[in-house]
């Protein structure tokens, strides 16, 4: 047994965290700042925190991920990195030439107080930004939050940094993908150019950390959102941002600043979730939703009616990240699973609540929990076992020793290709979402069945 | 209609002129992009491999703080104590007390093999990511009270036999006293529980943190248990780590030569071994940077010497098994190692002829650790490649020019926050296994203790050694040489192979290995002519991006 340790009988734990179901805020800071064209991440901290969230990133994509740190020793510990970051961006702007340098703080930094703007500021007097070059930051301290935390941090940050509030506004709509992959944002790109709406999309990481082999490395790859295309943020009509931890932060900036009103909603995985984006996209873009749009949704419905069978009622249990649980939990809901284990790491007083809402009148009861760990995830799974595992590649150790079918979604999987290239979200993401399913659980059924019962039509 | 012109890959157009290449040009011109100080002191790390005298090579710089901004791949220290030295151990509960973030990261993300049911307990805690998890409310008003809850609630659902803690960035900020709270507890449960204050932003690199744990074990696990066991000749192995299993290769040759492994640091390891270490009577070193301070202080205390052996390839793993066996002087051991020799080196030298004429005069360039871009030279060797750059993220001055420049080497501020253990005879334990006269004089039977040349002697004049490499820095190398193959970490893994070159983790193996002793060597070989002259790497071009004139359409007409 890989966690041989984990007893069945669950005991409170107030102090002692095991198997986190979460990591900290500058690795979503990072992922974010990417989502910018021609941008270098920045770790104004100790280079351990920016090797590891290099490396975590790195895993999951299997792509490069640059980014620069201020490297601070002692020194910088007692006396405050001004010094260091003046000159990083000295040496980035010099040497690595980004159009864009993203700075996020780390818990060292946040513990010592750095003033970033300020610091910002004398690099501006001092001429260590060249003119024409941009700087951002985002506070992302990891004792507060999470890595979901640093990903809406440095998204409003976009917002606060660059979107210029304009009177007249355009025939357009921003749209906030939240936390999703790079393929997932494609999709959504897609989608919406289907519907043909105009619209700004930030952060944008399609063609950064997906991108093709040519046998040449390009430090800054094609895609990202433009700072022009932050800017102009400002004048579009309204935003629609999915995930209300992910992306509500910045929506509601853009609503403030520039008087640019949102529409926050769930990622769209699963059937209702696109079909509310979908809808939203239709009134906010003034536009009609085309049939090829219409056709995607009954591929996605035939499936689901086609192989009802097979999801009805076969319990699941899930582990990961609010925006993302809330949306799938509704899917597999309305495709007649059951969801009975639901746990995030990440703390947030509205997640218990939904998951409730979203399982209400569930035939079983629904074990659900923000701030839990995995250890108390598979505690639950040893009392109460289920069908399916959801979740990181962590959960690969509870789906070998408690032998469960598994399915990899969520951040990180490093032991898996596929997520940066095909999406989860729209009908197309959908319909990939329950072939996965459909192909866990029925190769568990090959597996299991008898030879008397071994079924050649499925 | 032309005839198809041959396909040649930008690598085999480069091959026979890399020679002509002037390495200083190279460097200059490296050099000129950076600003003027970052050059000054970039330029001091990055050297032309040179002799200048009978015991002395080119000086370079290392182990001093990385520039900020500048891309280096280094960790930190929490990372070298918490990851490499005390990660690989599987019957210790490692809390980190920190935010989540630092746990996460260091949560089974290296390849350490490890087999539990070769301990009679089978605990393996290696599997799990034990965190404080601090808050707010802990950076405020101190984490203290959190630790002490953390370390009872470990106690008391896994009922461990030891437990450590390590100190992350914000710890030492705020100035949480994590060993009073260890000893404290220690007290209370009656365990083994002791800290490292292995913060970090201590020192410049992973390097700090080798030494805080090298400290925190010698001063709290190894001589708990006094036990002796049997055996003839008995050694610890430091610096070995188990990625991918070398560690069990290893295990095997000493069984089958006779040699009784004590303990291993800290590769498929157990405390309980630790406990037991200060009852060896010789001590292996593989990796030095990691792990040469235990073996001072062992030889200090205890009266154990030291050798530095090497078990990465066939010629090295020979020399070093020779090397232990003239150090003992026991013919029935050097008997034993030569008939262990000659079993193996058939198929060594079977491999060797039929991968050496595919891989012969390609180039290597590698940048990890602290030993392995010198070890694995002698790999390379071994099949006809050629080393041209090699250098280290975190090793100091004398794992490149060799033990003999530590009187040299200058301590700076960010090196002297990293305690050095005053170490003495222990009044009951110390026991010098060989005579006295041997010790001072370092040397046994014509074998060299406490000896260590270092990388620099086995490169070429010419051949570039780089310390801390910058991003900057690989990219001008890459373009200029474009090596058959780049060997590095998991950082640098994409950056490399969006050049269209192949790329070898050497800290993790990617997903390979074993690659110690004979049979690793065979592997390494095999993975070697796998990852070079794969056909994968043709496909990048698209055939209308080869010839984008419309040939096919003149054949119609
Ligand atoms: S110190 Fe903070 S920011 Fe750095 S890795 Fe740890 S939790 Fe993350
Ligand atoms: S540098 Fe500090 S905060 Fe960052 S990973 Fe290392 S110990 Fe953690």
């Amino acid at each position: 047994m890989l966690l041989r340790h984990t007893p069945k009988e669950i005991t409170e734990r107030k102090a002692l965290t095991v198997n986190p179901a979460k990591t900290c805020q500058p690795i979503g800071a990072m992922y974010a700042s990417l989502g910018i064209h021609g941008c270098l991440p920045h770790s104004h901290g100790s280079q351990g925190c920016y090797a590891y969230h290099r490396s975590t990133l790195t895993r999951h994509y299997k792509e490069p991920v640059m980014a620069a740190t201020s490297s601070f020793t002692e020194g910088a510990s007692v006396f405050g990195g001004q010094a260091n970051l003046l000159q990083a961006l000295n040496n980035i702007f010099t040497i690595y030439e980004p159009d864009v340098v993203a700075v996020h703080t780390t818990c060292l930094s946040e513990t010592i107080g750095d003033d970033i703007p300020q610091i910002f500021g004398k690099a501006r007097a001092d001429g260590k930004i060249p003119e024409g070059k941009f700087v951002l930051h985002a506070n992302t301290p990891s004792y507060v939050g999470t890595h979901v935390t640093g990903f809406a941090n440095m998204t409003k940050a976009m917002v606060d940094y660059f979107a210029k509030p304009a009177e007249h506004k355009e025939n357009r709509i921003n749209i906030i993908p939240g936390w999703v992959e790079p393929s997932d944002m494609k999709e959504i790109k897609r989608i919406a150019g289907e519907l043909g709406v105009k619209f700004i999309m930030f952060p944008d990481t399609e063609n950064v950390l997906n991108g093709p082999q040519t046998g040449k490395f390009a430090m800054y790859p094609k895609g990202g959102v433009t700072i022009d295309e932050l800017v102009s943020a400002g004048s579009s009509r309204g935003t629609i941002a999915l995930g209300r931890l992910t992306s509500g932060p910045a929506a509601h900036a853009l609503d403030t600043k520039c008087k640019v009103p949102c529409e926050i909603l769930d990622l769209p995985i699963g059937i209702k979730a696109t079909d509310r984006f979908v809808d939203s996209l239709r009134k906010m873009g003034g536009v009609n939703v085309p049939d090829s749009i219409n056709i995607e949704r009954g591929q996605l419905v035939d499936i689901i009616t086609d192989m009802q069978a097979y999801f009805y009622h076969k319990k699941v249990g899930l582990v990961g990240d609010p925006d993302q649980l809330e949306a799938l939990t509704e899917f597999l809901v309305s495709i007649d699973m059951l969801p009975i284990h639901i746990v995030t790491g990440t703390k947030d007083k509205k997640f218990e609540k939904r998951i409730k809402s979203l399982t209400e009148g569930l035939p079983c009861k629904v074990n659900v929990k923000s701030g839990g760990d995995m250890m108390l995830f598979h505690q639950w799974i040893k009392n109460e076992p289920v069908d399916l595992l959801i979740g990181n590649t962590y959960v690969k150790y509870i789906s070998r020793d408690e032998d469960i079918p598994f399915i990899r979604f969520g951040f990180p999987i490093l032991d898996r290709i596929g997520h940066s290239y095909f999406p989860t979200v729209g009908y197309q993401g959908g319909m990939r979402f329950l072939e996965k399913i459909l192909d866990a659980l029925m190769d568990r059924q090959d597996r299991d069945s008898s030879e008397i019962e071994f079924e050649l039509v499925m | 209609m032309e005839p198809m012109r041959k396909e040649t890959t930008e690598y085999e157009e480069k091959t026979d002129n890399w020679k002509d290449i002037d390495p200083k040009k190279v460097k200059q011109e490296i050099m000129e992009k950076y600003p003027p100080k970052v050059a000054r002191k970039r330029s001091k790390h990055f050297v032309i491999n040179k002799k200048v005298d009978d015991e002395n090579y080119t000086e370079i710089q290392a182990n001093v703080r990385t520039i900020p901004g500048i891309i280096s791949q280094r960790g930190c220290c929490y990372a070298g104590c918490k990851g490499v030295v005390m990660g690989p151990t599987r019957d210790i509960i490692n809390l980190t007390h920190g935010p989540i973030g630092c746990g996460f990261y260091s949560w089974l993300t290296r390849r350490n093999q490890t087999d539990p049911s070769t301990t009679p307990d089978g605990h393996n805690f290696m599997t799990y990511c034990f965190s404080t998890d601090m808050e707010e409310r802990e950076i405020i008003f101190g984490g203290e009270k959190k630790l002490k809850a953390a370390i009872q609630e470990a106690y008391d659902i896994f009922k461990p036999k030891m437990i450590s803690v390590f100190a992350t960035c914000p710890v030492g900020l705020i100035g949480d006293d994590i060993h009073s709270v260890t000893r404290e507890m220690e007290k209370k449960l009656g365990i083994t529980i002791f800290g490292f204050s292995c913060e970090g932003y201590k020192g410049v690199s992973q390097s700090a943190g080798h030494h805080v744990a090298n400290n925190g074990l010698f001063q709290h696990v190894i001589g708990l248990d006094d036990t002796v066991k049997e055996g003839d000749y008995k050694v610890n192995l430091l610096g070995e780590y188990n990625i991918g299993g070398d560690a069990f290769l290893i295990e095997d040759l000493f069984e089958r030569c006779g040699i009784t492994l004590i303990s291993t640091f800290s590769g498929n390891s157990s405390v309980d071994h630790f406990s037991n270490s200060h009852t060896a009577d010789l001590n292996l070193i593989m990796c030095h940077r990691s792990i040469n301070y235990v073996a001072d202080m062992m030889e200090q205390k205890y009266g154990i010497p030291w050798l530095k052996i090497n078990f990465l390839s066939a010629e090295a793993t020979s020399r070093s098994l020779r090397k232990i066996a003239e150090y003992y002087g026991d013919q029935k051991l050097i008997d034993r190692v030569e008939e262990v020799i000659a079993e193996e080196m058939p198929a060594v030298e079977k491999a060797q002829a039929e991968i050496r004429p595919r891989l012969e005069g390609k180039l290597a360039m590698m940048f990890v650790g602290g030993s392995r871009a010198h070890h694995y030279q002698e790999l390379f060797k071994e099949i006809g490649m050629i080393t041209i750059a090699a250098g280290y993220e975190f090793a100091h001055r004398d794992d490149y020019e060799g033990r003999h420049v530590l009187p040299k080497i200058k301590v700076d501020a960010d090196s002297r926050n990293i305690e050095e253990l005053d170490v003495q005879k222990d009044p009951e334990k110390y026991n010098p296994r060989i005579d006295k006269k041997e010790l001072e004089a370092e040397e046994r039977h014509g074998v060299r203790l406490k000896d260590y040349e270092g990388m620099m002697p086995d490169m070429e004049e010419g051949d570039y050694v780089i310390d801390d490499i910058s991003q900057y820095e690989t990219e001008k190398l890459i373009e200029t040489y474009k090596p058959a193959i780049f060997c590095a970490g998991i950082k640098e893994k994409y950056m490399i192979q969006k050049h269209g070159i192949p790329m070898k983790q050497l800290h993790s193996y990617d997903t390979g290995g074993p690659y110690a002793v004979y049979k690793g060597a065979v592997n390494f070989y095999y993975e070697m002519d796998r990852m070079i002259n794969s056909k994968v790497w043709d496909h990048i071009k698209a055939p209308w991006e080869k010839s984008p004139e419309l040939s096919a359409m003149y054949a119609y007409e």
